[in-house]
């Protein structure tokens, strides 16, 4: 079986199916991580372009590994090293990478629509890697299978997202993935960071956390962005942390267990408190594991596809 | 499913694998270096009862594992539709042991070089030894089985059926028609 698209441009409207195969699908990746040799031969012969328009480091990382782990060739873009600073423009430097024979794109770009607009425009299989505040796909399948890993299923569980929602990728891809699942949703934050008109999506807002904790299985914390800092939506860090921040005495006081999932890099002491990013309810560094399979697996169903 | 003749029925079955349990005892001498893996998907329950047999025989657990060779198949790049992936489940370690490669039916033995590489991706086992219930004939790769339950000479317009009670509800081996019409 396929999946219905030759692309992963983001998770509004991918059907239940896509989904629940790619996470299948990591599941025997999984395995193929935990063997001595952690590599098959499966994407033998084929090209990926790695285009990161914008800086990071795990979400790189995690890619490059997944594609080397299927024996793939990949090439690593960097936006600070190349024709870009020359004045190219997105459609001709993909242009010219495919005229080099090219099988796959992973795209990573500071705007919105960027790896849409690529899709339209290539023949090569397109994966979205984070555009501007609009997807990160990849993102919320891993967070995804490490909730099914961790309670099962997805279906009834309740995930709350809590930070800095208007600026976030992860939690826009999280909630439409997670509903389709199945899932319980709400997101948790100050006034300045939730979006209006959020609730259509059939999400619940909550601003008070203690409130938001009660009713949650998971919290998805997500990072505040430092840079943010000065733009008059929050006052201070210190006070981000005392009225949003996760921390071990808020999570004891709700009397129950909940499980931290968080994407990655930590603030720590701003939106999560150390004891609790090392806690035993923290699946942070299993999220890492998770996505270089999840990442496999992708690539995989779009690598091997009709 | 256009049933041409039956080769094998469910008594000409179970002796055909105590016999193949006997077999690789004999040339291993035992089971205390041996462990058994099956091909997904009809190698898994063949590998399976092969387990219970020599268990019966030995009186002692051996090892067993499953492998999925999807990911080393050598027809992926032409893009087909995807296979899906049922995963490979080996808990023990492959290197030094005598593994006994376990498949329904020896045909082209594509799938042999696959699992090949997989297990030798592993570790590096003492030996690989094949056993198949079926060899067909028609090889494409230079590969012959160690342990065969019956030789079955086809056309390549036949397909060889291995039925088993786990999925279809009796042991038998089968010779399907291909080029009759209304076949599944």
């Amino acid at each position: 079986m396929a999946l219905s698209r030759r692309h992963l441009l983001g998770l509004d409207g991918v059907p239940k199916e896509d989904i629940e195969q790619i996470l299948d699908t990591a599941t025997s990746f999984r395995e193929v991580l935990e063997r001595p040799i952690k590599k098959v031969p499966t994407l033998q012969g084929k090209t990926i372009v790695n285009l990161f328009f914008e800086s990071s480091t795990r979400t790189r990382i995690s890619f490059e590994l997944a594609e080397r782990r299927l024996s793939a060739d990949v090439v690593n873009f960097s936006a600070d090293v190349s024709s870009v600073l020359k004045g190219e423009t997105l459609k001709d430097t993909v242009r010219n990478l495919e005229a080099m024979k090219i099988d796959m794109v992973v795209i990573r770009h500071a705007a919105a629509g960027a790896a849409d607009f690529l899709g339209k425009v290539v023949q090569a299989n397109v994966i979205n890697a984070g555009d501007g505040a609009h997807e990160h796909p990849t993102q919320a399948l891993l967070d995804m299978y490490t909730i099914r890993e961790k309670f099962g299923t997805l279906e009834g569980i309740h995930v709350c997202i809590v930070g800095d929602i208007s600026h976030s990728r992860v939690a826009r891809s999280n909630i439409y993935g997670l509903k389709t699942m199945g899932a319980n949703v709400s997101v948790c934050g100050p006034r300045t960071l939730i979006p209006r008109f959020i609730e259509p999506l059939g999400v619940k807002v909550y601003y008070d956390l203690d409130e938001a904790i009660r009713d949650a299985d998971l919290l998805n914390v997500l990072r505040i962005q430092l840079e943010r800092q000065g733009s008059a939506l929050f006052p201070t860090l210190r006070e981000y942390h005392q009225t949003f921040g996760i921390t071990r005495e808020r999570l004891d006081r709700s009397g129950k267990t909940v499980t931290i999932l968080h994407p990655g890099p930590i603030n720590r002491d701003v939106e999560l408190s150390g004891d609790v990013a090392d806690s035993e309810h923290s699946l942070i560094i299993q999220q890492v594991l998770n996505g270089v399979a999840v990442r496999m697996a992708i690539l995989y169903l779009l690598g091997t596809g009709r | 499913m256009k049933i041409k003749s039956r080769v094998v029925d469910e008594q000409g079955f179970q002796r055909t694998v105590t016999r193949l349990a006997h077999e690789i005892l004999e040339r291993n001498k035992g089971i205390e270096t041996i462990a058994i893996v099956g091909i997904r998907t009809r190698g898994e329950h063949l590998a399976k009862r092969l387990a219970q047999k020599v268990k019966d025989i030995e009186h002692k657990d051996v090892e067993l594992g499953m492998l999925d060779i999807t990911l080393y198949r050598d027809d992926l790049r032409m893009r087909l539709d995807n296979p899906e992936l049922k995963g490979t489940d080996i808990t023990f370690d492959v290197t030094g042991k005598n593994i006994i490669l376990v498949d329904d039916v020896l045909y082209t033995a594509r799938t042999i070089r696959a699992a090949l590489d997989e297990l030798i991706d592993m570790g590096r086992p003492a030996s690989i030894q094949l056993a198949v219930l079926v060899d067909r004939g028609h090889r494409e790769l230079p590969i012959k089985a160690d342990f065969v339950g019956k030789n079955i000479p086809t056309s390549q317009g036949e397909e060889v059926r291995v039925l088993m009670k786990e999925v279809d509800g009796e042991d038998a081996v089968v010779i399907v028609d291909l080029s009759e019409p209304g076949v599944v």
